[in-house]
C-alpha cells in the first residue's frame, strides 16, 4: 500500500506580538488508502494545526514550513487556485462544530450539491439528486424533506451528519475528522462514531481522526500518533499504543483517564501544567511533567527511534522501564 | 456540551496567552492587569501616542499660555482698533482681530474654553450615561423598560430645539451650555453601557459573585462598572471631540459662548465673516480646533484597539 | 427526616418561552426541570448525569437559588430556600457554593486571584482585618495547589486548570457545607480534569463537604460519586447507588448512555454491544406525553404514552422511573 497523503518535516509557526510561537515542530505522517489514523493530543498540541496546514487554511499570521504531499501533489506550494480544486474534490475536511462551518442561510441540498456542481460541472438536477442519495447514505430520515431545511432547522447530530455528507459528496482520498464529535452528546456520539465506522469499512478513503478522546480513537483508528507541545511522541498501531504505550506521556494520558469499564481507586494524574508553547522547557518538552526525567532529558531532545511493529518513540529511558 | 479544551482553530490569538510554566519561573509577585496589558498596547501605536503628547500640550499652552502674552483676551488695542498682521513690537504676536483684540490671546483662551466644553459635558454625560445604562442592564425587566424608553424619548427631541428652550429659559449661562450639551450626550453613553452590562449580566463570574453573596449593588460597582469601563473609555476619547465640534457649532449659531469671552468655534464663525480680509482669522483658530479633533480621534481610535477585547 | 442535610422534593423550574403572538406574546413554559425529588447527606457526592438541555445546570442553579423555582420545596437544614427573601438567601448562601464549568469565564478578568478568592470572605466576614484575610486566602491557594506568590495576577495570566482552582478556591474559602460542582473539569485537559477531579476530592473528605456533581462525563461521575441521578428532560429517570447503577441499570436510557460512552481499550471498544438511540433529543418546549424518553425507547408500549412512570424501587438503593424495568 502507498500513502496517500504524506507530511514530511511539517514546522507551522505563528507570528504574534510577542514573538513566533511554533505550534507544530518537525511532524511527519503519512495515512494511506481505508486507514484510519488517530491523532491524539491536548489543546495546544498542534494536532489540529497540522491538518488545518494541509487544508491550506492556516490563520493569516500563521506559516507552515516542510512538505505535505496529496498523491504526490505539494499542497504547502499549491496556489490558492489549485488549492480549491483539492479541497472538497480530494481532500475533506469535517469539523468540531457543524453549526459554524455550515452556511446558515443556504438550503441543505444545495450546500450539498454546492460542492459537485464546483468540482465535477454536473446540473443542479443531477446534483440535487446525488445529495439525496448521500443524505440516505448518512442515515437521514426523511432525506427528501431535509434537502429544503436550512442548517439551523436540523439538531447537532443531523447537522453532524450532514457535514459528513458534505465531506463524502465527491468521494475524496482523504478524510480529515477535527474533533467531530467534541460538541456532541454521547448517545449522539455513539451514532456518529458508529456511521464513520461505517464510512471507513464501505469506502477506500484514508481518514484522519484528530481528537482528544482516547476512547474515540480506540473505537475507530488502525495507527495512532500521540503529540506533545507541537511533536509526535509517540506513533504505532491502535493496539500497542493501548496495549504496550512506551512514551510516559502517552502512559500518563491513559492512566489519567477515569473508565467507565472498570472502578478506579485513586485517578493516577500528570502533574503540572500543560507547556507554554512561547516558552517550551529545553530537551524532551515533557520533562518538567515526566516522572522518569534523566538530566539527558533536559539538556537534549529525544530523537523518534524505532521499535518492533512500525511504533516508534522519542524518550531516551529504556522501554522495559517505562512499560509497566 | 462541548468538552473541547479550548477551541484550537484560531490558534494564533490562543497560543499568546501567557502560561503557567513562565509564571511558575517567573519569580515576581506583581501580576500584570488588563489595564496595564492595554497600556502596553497604546505605547507601541505610535499615531496614538503623537496625538496623547499633542494634545496634553495643546491644553498646556492653552491654560498656561495666557500669563506669558502681553495682552487679555478682551482688552481692545485702541491704537489699531482694527486687524493686523504679526507686529512682534506692539506686542501682537499673531496680529489682532477686527476689532483690535489681540487674536494669540483670543486662540488661547478660546482653547481653554473648548477644551472645558470637551471634558466638562462629556463628564456630564459619563457619570448619568454610566449610572443609568449599568442600572438599566443589570436591573432589566420594568427598570430597565423604564428608563431605555426614556432614553427614546430623549432621542425624539431635536438637539437645538432642547438647547433654546434651555437657552430661554435659564438666560445665556456659560456652564448651563455644559449642562446642556452633557444631557444630550449621555443617551448614546447609557445605551453602549446598557448593552455592555446586558452581555456581562450572563458571564459566570457575574454569577459567581452573587454566589459568593454580593448584593446588587456591589456587584454593579465591583464587577461590572470596572468591565464596560474599556468601552467607556474609547466612547469617551470619541465624545469629546463631539462636543467641542458641538458647541462650534452652537457657537457659531450665536448659542454659545458670549462675547468678549470666546471659544474656538466663536472665533472660526468671527474669522468666516472677514476670510477675504484677513484669512488669518479663520485659518489660525480652524487649525487648532481641526488638530485637536484629529488627536482625540486618533487616540480614540488607539485606545480601541488597545483595549480590544478580543484580545483577552 | 428531621435530620435531613439537603432535601429537595418536587422541584420545578419553568421559563417562560415567547412561542408567538405580535403584540400580546403567547407563552409557552419550558419546563427545564420537571418535578426532582432527592436527598443528600452530608459528606456524600450526588453525581447528576444526563445530556446537554436535560436541565442539569439549572437544577445545580435552582438548589442555590440563582435561579427561582417555579415550584418545589429546597430544604437545606430545614429551611424552605425558596421562600426566603433576598438577605436571608444571601445569609443562607454561606454554606452553600457553587464551582462554574468555564474557569476563565467564571472569574472577573480585571481583579487578582488574592480579590478574586477573598471575595465571599468580603461579604461575609466583613470584620476581619486585611492581613488576617490575606492570610487565608494564602492558605487556601496553597491547599488549591497554587503558589501562594500568585497572589496579585490576573486570570488571563493562568492556565484553566489553575483558573479552576482559583474558581474551587473562592468556592472553599468559607467552608461550606455543600458545594455544587456544574461541569468543573469538562473545559479542561484530559490530564488536568483528574488533578482537579483528585483535588475536589481531597478536599471533600478534609472539609467534610456535600457535592453534588453534575457532568455529562458518566466515567468521571462514576469516579467521584456515591450515588447517581440520571437525567432527561428535566426528570429523574434513575436514582441509584453508584456501584448498582453502573452494574446494573435499570432504566432503559441509562442503559444506553452506558453503552454510548467509548472505553479507551480497542478490543473492548470494538466488541462491545452498543445500545443505539435513535433520533434527537425531543424540543422540550413540548416533550412527549407519558414517559418523556418512550420516543427514542426500545421498550415503548402504549402505556408509555399515556402513563407517566413514578420512581419506584427497584433494588437496594436503586429508584427507576419506568413501566418496564422488570422486562
Amino acid at each position: 500500500m502507498t500513502s496517500v497523503l504524506e507530511i514530511d518535516g511539517l514546522t507551522v509557526s505563528f507570528s504574534t506580538p510577542d514573538g513566533d510561537v511554533s505550534a507544530v515542530s518537525d511532524v511527519s505522517l503519512s495515512v494511506e488508502a481505508g486507514e484510519c489514523l488517530g491523532l491524539v493530543g491536548e489543546s495546544g498540541s498542534g494536532k489540529s494545526q497540522t491538518f488545518m496546514a494541509a487544508m491550506g487554511l492556516l490563520a493569516d499570521n500563521g506559516t507552515a514550513t516542510g512538505e505535505i504531499r496529496l498523491d504526490g501533489i505539494d499542497l504547502l506550494s499549491a496556489n490558492e487556485k489549485k488549492l480549491n480544486t483539492l479541497r472538497g474534490e480530494r481532500i475533506a475536511m469535517i469539523f468540531q462544530d457543524p453549526m459554524t462551518s455550515l452556511t446558515p442561510h443556504m438550503k441543505i441540498g444545495r450546500q450539498l450539491s454546492e460542492v459537485l456542481i464546483e468540482h465535477q460541472k454536473v446540473d443542479a438536477r443531477t446534483g440535487r439528486a446525488r445529495a439525496l442519495d448521500m443524505l440516505n447514505r448518512v442515515h437521514i430520515p426523511e432525506a427528501e424533506r431535509r434537502l429544503d431545511m436550512y442548517p439551523h432547522e436540523l439538531s447537532g447530530g443531523l447537522r453532524q451528519r450532514v457535514m459528513i455528507a458534505m465531506a463524502l459528496m465527491c468521494e475524496p482520498e482523504v478524510i480529515v475528522a477535527d474533533e467531530p464529535t467534541t460538541a456532541l452528546d454521547v448517545t449522539v456520539q455513539a451514532q456518529i462514531l458508529d456511521l464513520l465506522a461505517e464510512v471507513k469499512d464501505n469506502l477506500d478513503a484514508a481518514i484522519v481522526l484528530i481528537t482528544h478522546d482516547l476512547g474515540v480513537v480506540a473505537g475507530l483508528a488502525d495507527r495512532v500518533a500521540v503529540m506533545y507541545a507541537g511533536r509526535i511522541v509517540e506513533q504505532g498501531t491502535v493496539g500497542d499504543i493501548f496495549a504496550l504505550p512506551a512514551h510516559p506521556y502517552t502512559q500518563g494520558l491513559l492512566a489519567c483517564t477515569p473508565r467507565l469499564d472498570v472502578e478506579t481507586e485513586a485517578l493516577v494524574t500528570i502533574s503540572g501544567q500543560p507547556p507554554n508553547l512561547q516558552n517550551l522547557p529545553s530537551g524532551c518538552s515533557f520533562h518538567p511533567r515526566c516522572k522518569y526525567v534523566v538530566d539527558q532529558c533536559k539538556s537534549e531532545r529525544p530523537a523518534l527511534e524505532a521499535m518492533d511493529n512500525g511504533h516508534i518513540r522519542a524518550c531516551f529511558r529504556p522501554h522495559v522501564e517505562v512499560a509497566q | 456540551m462541548s468538552d473541547a479544551p479550548m477551541n484550537e482553530r484560531r490558534s494564533g490569538a490562543n497560543l499568546s496567552v501567557p502560561n503557567a510554566d513562565a509564571l511558575d519561573k517567573a519569580a515576581d509577585v506583581e501580576g500584570r492587569s488588563l489595564w496595564q496589558d492595554a497600556f502596553r498596547r497604546l505605547q507601541a501605536n505610535r499615531a496614538a501616542m503623537i496625538s496623547a503628547i499633542v494634545l496634553i500640550v495643546l491644553a498646556f499652552i492653552c491654560f498656561v499660555g495666557p500669563a506669558f502674552v502681553p495682552w487679555s483676551y478682551e482688552e481692545i488695542d485702541w491704537d489699531i482698533l482694527e486687524a493686523t498682521p504679526p507686529n512682534f513690537e506692539t506686542g501682537h504676536y499673531l496680529g489682532t482681530d477686527s476689532l483690535g483684540r489681540d487674536l494669540l490671546a483670543r486662540i488661547l483662551q478660546g482653547g481653554q474654553v473648548s477644551f472645558l466644553v470637551g471634558i466638562l459635558a462629556t463628564s456630564v454625560a459619563l457619570v448619568i450615561g454610566v449610572a443609568v445604562g449599568a442600572t438599566a442592564g443589570f436591573m432589566g425587566g420594568r427598570v430597565d423598560q423604564f428608563l431605555m424608553r426614556f432614553v427614546d424619548v430623549m432621542y425624539a427631541v431635536p438637539l437645538m430645539f432642547f438647547i433654546i428652550i434651555l437657552m430661554v429659559v435659564f438666560g445665556r449661562n456659560f456652564y448651563l451650555m455644559f449642562l446642556a450639551i452633557g444631557f444630550v450626550e449621555w443617551l448614546t453613553m447609557s445605551r453602549i453601557v446598557r448593552g455592555q452590562t446586558l452581555t456581562l449580566k450572563n458571564k459566570e463570574f457575574i454569577e459567581a459573585a452573587r454566589a459568593s453573596g454580593g448584593s446588587t449593588a456591589s456587584i454593579i460597582l465591583r464587577h461590572i462598572v470596572p468591565n464596560v469601563l474599556g468601552v467607556v473609555i474609547v466612547y469617551v476619547t470619541l465624545t469629546i471631540p463631539q462636543v467641542i465640534l458641538l458647541e462650534s457649532f452652537l457657537s457659531f449659531l450665536g448659542l454659545g459662548v458670549q462675547p468678549p469671552m470666546t471659544s474656538w468655534g466663536a472665533l472660526i464663525a468671527e474669522g468666516a465673516q472677514e476670510m477675504e480680509i484677513t484669512p488669518r482669522t479663520l485659518i489660525l483658530p480652524a487649525v487648532c480646533l481641526s488638530t485637536t479633533l484629529f488627536c482625540f480621534n486618533f487616540l480614540g481610535d488607539g485606545l480601541r484597539d488597545a483595549l480590544d477585547p478580543k484580545d483577552r | 427526616m428531621s435530620d435531613a442535610f439537603l432535601q429537595v422534593r418536587d422541584l420545578k423550574v419553568h421559563f417562560p418561552i415567547r412561542t408567538g403572538g405580535i403584540l400580546i406574546g403567547e407563552y409557552t413554559p419550558l419546563k427545564a426541570v420537571d418535578g426532582v425529588s432527592f436527598d443528600l447527606n452530608p459528606g456524600e457526592t450526588l453525581g447528576v448525569v444526563g445530556e446537554s438541555g436535560c436541565g442539569k445546570s439549572t437544577l445545580g442553579r435552582a438548589v442555590l437559588q440563582l435561579i427561582g423555582a417555579t415550584d418545589g420545596v429546597v430544604s437545606w437544614l430545614g429551611t424552605d430556600l425558596t421562600s426566603l427573601n433576598k438577605k436571608e438567601l444571601i445569609a443562607a448562601r454561606e454554606n452553600l457554593q457553587i464551582v462554574f464549568q468555564d474557569p476563565l469565564a467564571s472569574l472577573d478578568p480585571r481583579m487578582t486571584a488574592g480579590d478574586i478568592i477573598a471575595e465571599p470572605l468580603r461579604n461575609y466576614r466583613p470584620t476581619l482585618s486585611k492581613a488576617e484575610r490575606r492570610k487565608m486566602v494564602e492558605d487556601m491557594m496553597e491547599r488549591v495547589g497554587l503558589l501562594p506568590r500568585m497572589i496579585n495576577r490576573y486570570p488571563h495570566e493562568f492556565s484553566g486548570g489553575q483558573c479552576q482552582r482559583i474558581g474551587i478556591a473562592r468556592a472553599m474559602i468559607l467552608r461550606p457545607k455543600l458545594v455544587i460542582c456544574d461541569e468543573p473539569v469538562s473545559a479542561l485537559d484530559v490530564s488536568i480534569q483528574a488533578q482537579v477531579v483528585n483535588l475536589l476530592m481531597d478536599l471533600q473528605r478534609d472539609f467534610g463537604l456535600a457535592l453534588l456533581f453534575i457532568s455529562h462525563d458518566l466515567a468521571i461521575v462514576r469516579h467521584i460519586s456515591h450515588r447517581v441521578l440520571v437525567l432527561y428532560l428535566g426528570k429523574v429517570m434513575e436514582l441509584a447507588d453508584k456501584a448498582a447503577l453502573y452494574a446494573t441499570p435499570r432504566h432503559p436510557y441509562t442503559q444506553a448512555l452506558l453503552s454510548a460512552v467509548p472505553i479507551p481499550d480497542p478490543t473492548k471498544e470494538r466488541n462491545k454491544d452498543r445500545i443505539l438511540l435513535t433520533g434527537d433529543l425531543p424540543s422540550p418546549l413540548n416533550p412527549p406525553t407519558g414517559c418523556v424518553f418512550r420516543t427514542r425507547c426500545g421498550k415503548a408500549t402504549e402505556l408509555c404514552a399515556s402513563q407517566t412512570p413514578e420512581l419506584e424501587r427497584a433494588g437496594d438503593g436503586q429508584d427507576v422511573a419506568c413501566h418496564h424495568w422488570k422486562d
